[in-house]
């Protein structure tokens, strides 16, 4: 990607191309384990989507439909805080089979 | 109405603000600048301004929210001095590198330790690669014109950069001074609407600030910061112009007194320029040719303008308010000589400290230091190219 010279950037650092993070793949260095998405327990009581750090959460139709791993880094945040007895988002090894559905 | 009033520096501050009334005036009080800060409030609380007065918990979270708030699209003003400006040294930068038209007015005075609260150039000079515009005034009638004036450079399109007003700590800030303070309505003409660049309050453009550059992009950014102060030249030279026009009282780069056929020439800012001129005075009746150029901006500095001023004395002695431990001289001194350097024929050069924690600087001292570069001046030769001022060895 061509990066601007000094005299083409905008006064004073500010960026109008306002949401360009979506350009920055941030799921390309995961932590080595990676959230699974099991539909069956979600409340979508919302609390991963709200707690994930990256926006890695998939939402669709007003419901919370798994991973987007393109941003996802691993952290682990949307497990620790999914509220159900039997967890709706588990950690797995990187290597592992994802359950189908369940993201890319 | 124009009218002539008897105000100390901080008083002649606080009149501008009034008269001008920002939008955001953010401040927490330090000696010698607590009394602009006093008055605003009060100010405030008789419903003479309108704007938002904030009293936050230090200076840093003074320079915070005029940060805030000048993004937020107001006109904002500050000020502080000494330990409060240090302070305010983080977010010094970033007001600078936010492009933000800020102004504060800096009450000069020295830094801990020890501690002392007269006054002294060491906290602005200490501040002088942040970014800031500097404006430096001799008296409380130079105080209340560069404050007006501050705010149309900061906020000129082709400069968008934050600009102090320095003036004395007590010799300035706490001494009755008749001065002419202009017409309200006039004043907020000269001033005129401001216009924010990008205002965060404008939420159909949506916009990041301040956002994180690696190596990828800061440099780029810091270059382009640059233009802001190089613009500012023309500017403040048109607003001198401008202010003198309407007022009658015109401002430059700096000022030159009994220069015309001198020999000899004293380089001093501030309040030590009005005794400087009454040595003066003294000296021309005894037949010597010595005079003062009395630099008003230290940045941007005027290298080329003051060098052309300077390259045709015999002598000079550029005294400073502040020290630079360990470089070669005073940041005053450093900066004339090395404007200078370019020049085949240049005159001699010594660089004095003076007044460190407001000690006196009086006629006989000018006088002195004049008798000094005649002897340079005849001899050609420079024995003690760094020295100081009324100071007991």
């Amino acid at each position: 990607m061509r990066k601007e010279t000094w005299k083409e950037l905008t006064i004073g650092t500010i960026n109008l191309d306002a949401g360009n993070s979506v350009k920055n793949l941030t799921g390309t260095w995961r932590s080595g384990k990676k959230p699974q998405f099991i539909e069956e327990h979600c409340i979508q009581c919302f609390f991963c989507w709200l707690y994930c750090p990256h926006f890695a959460i998939l939402v669709e139709d007003g419901e919370v439909k798994g991973i987007n791993y393109d941003y996802c880094t691993g952290c682990g945040m949307c497990s620790v805080e999914c509220p159900t007895k039997e967890k709706a988002i588990v950690m797995v090894e990187e290597e592992a089979e994802l359950a189908e559905g369940s993201g890319k | 109405m124009s009218a002539l009033k008897t105000l100390n520096g901080n008083q002649s501050i606080a009149e501008a603000v009034r008269q001008i009334d920002p939008d955001v005036l953010a401040a927490y009080p330090i000696t010698p600048s607590t009394a602009i800060v006093e008055t605003i409030a009060k100010f405030k609380a008789d419903g003479m301004i309108t704007g938002e007065f904030v009293c936050p918990e230090s200076e840093h979270s003074a320079m915070s929210v005029c940060i805030g708030a000048a993004s937020a699209g107001g006109r904002v003003m500050t000020a502080t001095a000494s330990q409060g400006l240090a302070l305010m040294w983080e977010m010094l930068y970033i007001a600078a590198g936010l492009r933000l038209p800020i102004v504060a007015a800096i009450v000069n005075r020295s830094m801990s330790a020890p501690i002392n609260i007269h006054g002294d150039h060491s906290d602005t000079m200490g501040a002088r690669d942040s970014g800031w515009i500097q404006i430096y005034s001799e008296n409380c009638q130079e105080a209340y014109d560069n404050f007006i004036q501050a705010f149309r450079i900061a906020e000129h399109l082709d400069v968008r950069t934050p600009v102090l007003v320095g003036l004395d700590g007590f010799i300035i800030s706490h001494s009755m001074e008749v001065i002419q303070v202009e017409d309200d309505d006039e004043v907020k003409k000269f001033v005129g609407e401001y216009m924010p660049l990008y205002p965060l309050l404008d939420t159909s453009n949506k916009m990041t600030v301040g956002p994180i550059d690696f190596t990828d992009y800061y440099f780029e950014h810091k270059r382009s910061q640059l233009e802001g102060i190089e613009n500012s030249p023309p500017v403040i030279e048109a607003v001198g112009k401008e202010f003198g026009q309407k007022f009658g009282r015109e401002y430059g780069f700096f000022e030159e007194y009994r220069m015309d056929d001198a020999e000899l020439c004293i380089v001093v800012m501030s309040s030590a320029a009005g005794t400087c001129k009454d040595a003066i005075d003294e000296l021309r009746s005894e037949g010597k040719k010595v005079g003062l150029l009395k630099p008003r901006v230290f940045r941007p500095f005027p290298h080329k303008k003051i060098a052309e001023a300077l390259k045709e004395m015999k002598a000079v002695a550029v005294l400073d308010r502040c020290s630079s431990p360990g470089a070669f001289g005073a940041p005053l001194f450093t900066e004339i000589r090395s404007g200078l350097y370019d020049y085949a024929e240049r005159p001699r050069i010594v660089n004095y400290v003076y007044g460190l924690g407001g000690r006196d600087i009086k006629v006989e001292h000018f006088k002195e230091v004049a008798s000094k570069l005649e002897k340079i001046a005849e001899t050609g030769t420079v024995e003690e190219i760094y020295s100081y001022i009324n100071l007991r060895e």
